[in-house]
């Protein structure tokens, strides 16, 4: 490190500012979150802690179990779909089948969530693609429900959460040493053994920074749980909307969310506790 | 033995990585197929063909106007955030200042903060402030988001970048700024490029804290999106998503072309 130029504090000041103003924002929900509740006013009354007492009550608290039940499903069957996708990207020699797979299976996260949503009520509605195939070859003759239930949201968020679950994976397994499962081969393990004894737990860390992400990007999902939960579904994100939109109410809505940040919070702290001795399995 | 339970265990690999494959790309082909649907109503399969979507998707007001509404917010946000992230990513690799961690902590925070909640937080600050919502509001939203994935790109490509080039012009004796301006910036363009591309395409798509914090003036194409399907039922919304497809994947297949995906996503193998 060389001694400080004087240009320094000028390349600081402006995201410094941006950092202030994000700040500022995250006060004042805050500040919103004790504040009493003016039906039909935007302006807000004294302070008072009875927000945080209502996020007792069974419709939010409910809110808060869908929403951490839909964050776990999410991650735990986005990782079983994601991992082969991975593996196969980085173990494939070939290079078309690389950049296929890698198209492919990135597209995806560039196009929003909106289109992604849209694209999947067409596949769950009972006209839509999924019933009108099972009817089609005679597997069933009634449209299943699938739009408006918890298993459609899951089905729609697994594949929002895919592509950066497959690229976190991707980058630790491409960081694994070959010479470690060559090792295990001419040692005489089989290929099954080499990738549970070997792969698997090296990619340790890979696997969990990737289920951190998709959780923390299910629990904040918006348009999926909206479109197709269709308010059968409701989440903590449905939730403020509905509350800061639909009657106004700022200060609950900020409750909810203060609440919501501290619930990832304790949850991705205590899945990060929980893993740490995994975490060691993979420092190598 | 060994050879043949090799040989099922590759096929039984195969296919699941296909049937994998086709999951992912499922939505989008049934999207394709309903966008030339000719019925108001979806159906699958459609009862007939027509384009007359793909005309009401690119004549539809709303999405003009949201169109570029998106294109002012994502010019500017993903200008200024690279602007931004550049001067912090030089000034945090390369010097020592006060509250450092802490700075680069917060402009982080938002990759673990739900966007509902810095949008709401944002419209109550402007709410609070009794500053009308317009576009610096909306911008200043989508600076924030992106700002962590622009300068993750940054540190990539700081760390890449030969410092002795660096130390070679400072002995000739060019002064600290100089060396920044003329050798690291320089240097640092393909990271900057690439920041500024994944910046653009990130706060184009952006919706969920937009949603809190554009008005009926500002909403960018994805809101306007958004308020189409909670309104109508037709596959409009199709027609336009497909023209989403194409461009997006356009673009990656030429990325990918030009400056090799695997690499500029870190997902190629080490060795």
């Amino acid at each position: 490190m060389t001694r400080k130029p004087a240009f320094v504090p000028w390349f600081v000041l402006p995201s410094a500012l941006t950092a202030l103003g994000l700040t500022i924002a995250m006060l004042t929900v805050l500040q919103y979150s004790v504040r009493a509740y003016i039906p039909g006013s935007l302006d807000v009354g004294g302070f008072t802690l009875s927000n945080f007492e209502d996020l007792f009550k069974s419709v939010y608290f409910n809110a808060f179990l869908n929403t951490v039940s839909l964050s776990f499903k999410t991650a735990l069957f986005g990782l079983l779909m994601s991992y082969p996708l991975a593996y196969a990207l980085v173990k494939t020699r070939s290079g078309w089948l690389k950049s296929t797979i890698l198209i492919i299976a990135i597209t995806p996260l560039f196009l929003g969530e909106v289109v992604r949503t849209y694209s999947w009520i067409i596949v769950l509605g009972n006209s839509g693609f999924l019933n009108s195939a099972l009817i089609g070859i005679g597997l069933i003759d009634q449209p299943v429900q699938l739009m408006f239930t918890e298993t459609g949201v899951v089905l729609a968020l697994v594949h929002v959460t895919m592509p950066i679950m497959v690229l976190m994976l991707a980058t630790g397994l491409s960081h694994i040493d070959p010479a470690y499962a060559r090792a295990a081969t001419s040692l005489g393990a089989g290929p099954i053994r080499s990738f549970l004894t070997v792969t698997l737990p090296l990619s340790i860390p890979g696997i969990i920074a990737s289920v951190t992400t998709a959780f923390a990007w299910t629990f904040s999902a918006f348009a999926t749980p909206q479109l197709i939960g269709g308010g059968k579904v409701s989440t903590i994100a449905t939730m403020v909307y509905q509350l800061g939109f639909s009657s106004m109410n700022f200060p609950f809505a900020a409750a909810l969310s203060i609440a919501g940040l501290i619930l990832t919070f304790l949850l991705l702290s205590a899945f990060k506790r929980m893993t740490q001795p995994l975490q060691r399995v993979g420092a190598h | 033995m060994t050879n043949t339970r090799d040989k099922w265990l590759g096929y039984a690999g195969r296919t699941l990585v296909a049937l994998i494959l086709l999951f992912v790309l499922l939505p989008t082909i049934v999207v394709i197929i309903s966008s030339f649907s000719s019925t108001s109503v979806l159906f699958f399969p459609p009862k007939g063909w027509s384009l007359r979507w793909f005309e009401r998707a690119v004549t539809y007001d709303d999405f003009k106007d949201g169109f570029y509404a998106g294109l002012i917010v994502t010019a500017w946000a993903s200008t200024l955030a690279v602007v931004i992230g550049t001067t912090l990513a030089i000034a945090i690799n390369r010097y020592e200042f006060r509250f450092k961690q802490l700075l680069e902590g917060i402009l982080l925070s938002p990759l673990f903060i739900p966007h509902f909640t810095i949008g709401l937080g944002l419209l109550m600050l402007v709410a609070q402030l009794n500053i009308g919502r317009g576009y610096p509001l909306v911008i200043f939203c989508h600076i924030v988001l992106v700002l962590p994935f622009v300068l993750r790109s940054l540190y990539v490509s700081l760390q890449n970048l030969e410092q002795r080039i660096e130390q070679a012009a400072a002995s000739l004796g060019a002064s600290p700024l100089r060396v920044v301006w003329t050798i690291t910036v320089p240097l640092m363009i393909p990271g900057l490029f690439g920041g500024w591309l994944f910046a653009a395409i990130l706060s184009f798509n952006e919706f969920t804290a937009s949603l809190f914090v554009t008005t009926q003036n500002t909403q960018t194409l994805p809101v306007a999106m958004y308020n189409y399907v909670r309104e109508f039922a037709d596959p409009t919304l199709a027609a336009l998503s497909v023209i989403y497809i194409a461009v997006t994947a356009t673009l990656l297949i030429l990325a990918n072309k030009f400056l090799g995906l695997g690499r500029v996503l870190n997902v190629d193998a080490s060795r």
